[in-house]
């Protein structure tokens, strides 16, 4: 069983969807029981990061996320998710949880792309994302394969932690993290098949983490 | 560097799939999450349902597709057509849509852009255009003007000032759609195009006349539109969106291969 974490962030229902279709039992949820009795959490988020944190303090999630990870359980944060586990960003001057070193920065509009033309923000669209570490996230994903992005603001981490990137008018971080707590800055569950097998990936990980102990 | 995006977009009336030409005429031409889900196994990258039902009856019926597609589709789609409450775009979010298009509702109620995007982000507000080429004036001094409900009403409105209007408004992305294209086949309007992607700075749909894949290939290249809206060229068989995507990338524009 997965956790997706309910920090009110929206989006949660596509996430649970995508596991509904692949077949994985999963269960949005903010109660520290049914989490700590999960294999692994899924972080989600769309939003700004000012509100996202002030709900994750409100409804305790804060705490509950920081113990289970220091307990070893797999995470995955994904957009939003995966900028608020990095110590800070600039969307509303915000503190965030500081689960992995770094923090955000925000696409500036004189940044072009490859073509020389202005960049638009949000990036929005599909882009490749290319991995500089082994990830096993990525088992039997193409290279060539694409993800769905929408986001002005770009994880950041500390160079250790950099395990994909993507371009658009810059090189940045597309996938964060170390082994078992991951983040993507781009949507796998709308990133057609290449997305869902990462996400069946995930699971797949958690399950063996779990027989593992 | 992104990929430029190739959009089925499906009128839906009753529930049920329907292709008009120049807005009229509609007829019902098949079942519209069977065929969302056909163009995305093709590769489409994003689909559109237009409502053409929305305004009147129907609308619950539109929301029962939107969440069968949401839970066999896992690419982004949009709903639009008779969207003109933040409550409908919460009802079509919820029922799993990433995206709401606003076309006549934003003229007759320009702040539905400012709200919608206050509430789910402007990545979520699509604002939709018909536009119509007039003779050059004072009044419309693009000499492209924006009408409304289906191409019927003139609103007096220039339609490059629109565009920028709704982009402060904080809209997301701007869909134009050329009425004088529509349904034509004959390319989209490049000219009508290119000067609204040269005068924002957030992505633009090109939509109406698609005949041909090089049509598609001129809107992205020619027009720099971020994505090409198309109709009838799929729906009736001619053309796979696999093929369109193939042709593409022959002409070299970057599009996604694999899905």
């Amino acid at each position: 069983m997965l956790a997706i974490l309910d920090y009110k962030a929206g989006n949660l229902t596509s996430v649970k969807r995508a596991l509904d279709y692949l077949s994985i039992p999963c269960t949005i949820t903010a109660d520290a029981d049914v989490i700590a009795d999960c294999h692994g959490l899924i972080f989600p988020g769309v939003g700004a990061a000012g509100s996202a944190m002030v709900n994750l303090r409100q409804s305790g999630l804060h705490d509950v996320m920081a113990r289970e990870i220091a307990a070893g359980k797999p995470l995955l944060g994904i957009c939003l998710g995966c900028q608020i586990l990095l110590e800070y960003s600039p969307e509303n001057d915000t503190k965030t949880l500081g689960l992995i070193p770094g923090r955000c920065d925000m696409f500036t509009p004189d940044l072009t792309e490859e073509d020389g033309a202005p960049i638009n923000i949000p990036h929005m669209g599909w882009n490749t994302v290319t991995l500089k570490k082994d990830c096993p996230l990525f088992d039997g994903i193409s290279a060539e394969s694409e993800f769905y992005f929408v986001h002005s603001y770009y994880p950041n981490p500390a160079p250790e932690y950099v395990i994909a990137t993507t371009y658009y008018g810059r090189e940045f971080c597309s996938v964060h993290g170390r082994d078992g707590l991951w983040s993507a800055q781009f949507h796998p569950e709308k990133s057609g098949r290449p997305g869902l097998r990462m996400l069946s990936n995930f699971y797949d990980y958690c399950r063996e983490a779990a027989n593992a102990q | 560097m992104l990929s430029k995006r190739i959009i089925p977009c499906l009128d839906v009336r009753n529930g049920k799939l329907t292709k008009g030409i120049k807005f009229e005429g509609n007829v019902d031409i098949g079942d519209p999450v069977e065929t969302a889900r056909r163009y995305y196994e093709e590769g489409a990258d994003e689909i559109v349902f237009y409502d053409i039902t929305a305004s009147h009856e129907g609308r619950g019926i539109m929301l029962k597709v939107v969440e069968a597609v949401a839970s066999q589709i896992f690419i982004p789609f949009s709903v639009g057509g008779g969207i003109s409450t933040v409550a409908d775009m919460r009802d079509v979010l919820l029922a799993g849509a990433e995206k709401i298009s606003v076309n006549s509702a934003a003229v007759k109620t320009p702040h539905i852009i400012s709200e919608g995007a206050a509430a789910f982000g402007s990545q979520c507000i699509v604002v939709g255009m018909d536009v119509l080429r007039v003779p050059a004036s004072e009044a419309i001094p693009s000499g492209y003007e924006i009408v409304i409900h289906g191409g019927r009403k003139h609103t007096g409105i220039d339609a490059l000032w629109w565009a920028k209007e709704v982009e402060r408004l904080g809209a997301g992305e701007l869909c134009i759609n050329s009425i004088d294209a529509d349904g034509t086949k004959d390319g989209y309007e490049l000219t009508l195009t290119r000067l609204i992607t040269g005068n924002v700075r957030i992505p633009v749909i090109a939509s109406g006349g698609a005949g041909n894949p090089q049509h598609m290939v001129d809107a992205v290249t020619t027009g720099r539109a971020s994505a090409a809206l198309i109709a009838s060229i799929v729906h009736y068989g001619e053309y796979t969106v696999t093929d369109l995507k193939n042709y593409m990338a022959d002409k070299g524009v970057k599009v996604r291969r694999i899905w």
